[in-house]
């Protein structure tokens, strides 16, 4: 998910042509003070004449009890972009009152509160804390986002970027969003001309479970993709086994070898996720 | 909308366009000075655009000082709003 600043018409506009799964519009982190308005007015008028075709559209508001979080939510949930990602909640109560809003905002302009999915960022130590309560309080919740620059910072690390001091912190929200079946994004990484440093990280993430990961620059995509598209080798190994799987289920077997080793119900199903993530139909093979 | 006070909004960078918001007295009409990038081809539909974003706020007097770079129509409409809501002290970063 590609993080576009909100004040920066050329980024907005050519925000999908990188080949990234999602765009995040964001009118937090990237924007400063004194544009909060302009750039909440831009992403607005932008939303209404872009095709982000192929891209899932997700705007970061400010949070709510910052003067633009609310302003914000007035602006942008009439125009149910994919997804709104809330950042910086800490605690059930936050959630509740933010939801409550969003649906009354939607009440006001006759919409539906199934349409526009909700991403909640974690980024505080309570945050990490509260994460399996306030990630399975509504169904809207379809993904968590770790923050982990604000974490960094409100844990009081010095040195951030080896990930040693948020490891517990991703694992923690990893858990939870697995618990609740819902997809969890890693944070940036920040040191763009660092392509080795990205690609291990990714792998690193990827082992741990997340989804997917937030990138803060184009030249990112290319390698996160790679990290995260299952390779063709894998994609063999995990067609051999739904076959196989196939062929046993029909003579009623449920465990079996695949080139030597044992396969049962869950290394089919990581099988099958492999396939999914690779867009291959399971009735093609 | 009434504009109280002078205000910009937007930037020289590319795609984007800079516009500057300045009240006049009532009947003095729309003065609109623009610069583009992109005159020759789409100087008409610009000015047309900026009349209709007008029209849509109900101002008939103001000043206007308009420096394009390229910016697409949504753009422009974006900064002429913002604009005009910091020159009408409905929102923050009105030019001091």
């Amino acid at each position: 998910m590609l993080y576009i600043p909100g004040n920066n018409p050329a980024m907005l506009q050519q925000g999908s042509v990188y080949g990234a799964d999602g765009v995040l519009l964001d009118l937090e982190d990237a924007v400063a003070l004194n544009q909060k308005d302009a750039a909440r007015i831009l992403v607005a008028h932008m939303l209404k004449y872009i095709s982000y075709e192929g891209c899932e559209v997700t705007v970061r508001v400010n949070h709510i009890d910052t003067p633009f979080g609310l302003e914000d939510l007035k602006q942008i949930v009439p125009l149910q972009p994919d997804a709104l990602r809330l950042p910086k909640v800490e605690t059930v109560d936050e959630i509740k009152r933010i939801l409550e809003l969003i649906e009354q905002i939607e009440d006001e302009h006759n919409l539906p509160h199934n349409q526009m999915n909700v991403h909640v960022m974690i980024e505080t130590a309570l945050g990490v804390q509260n994460v399996y309560d306030i990630a399975r309080y509504s169904p809207r919740i379809d993904a968590i986002s770790i923050g982990g620059q604000d974490l960094a910072a409100d844990m009081q690390l010095v040195k951030a970027n080896d990930g040693v001091g948020i490891d517990y912190a991703r694992k923690q929200v990893v858990m939870a969003a697995k618990a609740c079946k819902i997809d969890v994004f890693d944070t940036v990484f920040v040191d763009v001309e660092n392509e080795e440093g990205l690609r291990e990280e990714a792998e690193y993430i990827k082992k741990l479970g997340f989804t997917g990961k937030a990138i803060i620059n184009p030249r990112q995509i290319e390698v996160v993709n790679e990290v995260f598209t299952p390779t063709e080798l894998e994609i063999r190994k995990a067609a051999k086994i739904v076959k196989a799987f196939e062929r046993n289920k029909a003579e009623g077997i449920g465990v079996f070898a695949v080139d030597g080793k044992m396969v049962d119900a869950p290394v089919v199903q990581r099988a099958l996720r492999v396939l999914e993530m690779a867009d291959i139909d399971v009735e093609s093979l | 909308m009434e504009l109280k006070t002078k205000a910009q909004a937007g930037s020289f960078e590319s795609s984007d366009v800079l516009i500057l918001v300045e009240p006049v007295e009532k009947g003095a009409g729309r003065i609109i000075e623009l610069k583009s990038i992109v005159m020759q081809q789409f100087g008409d539909d610009l000015l047309g655009q900026i009349h209709a974003n007008l029209d849509d706020f109900k101002i008939d007097d103001v000043r206007l000082i308009i420096n394009d770079k390229g910016a697409l129509p949504p753009t422009v409409s974006a900064r002429l709003e913002t604009a005009l809501k910091r020159a009408a002290q409905l929102q923050s970063g009105t030019l001091k």
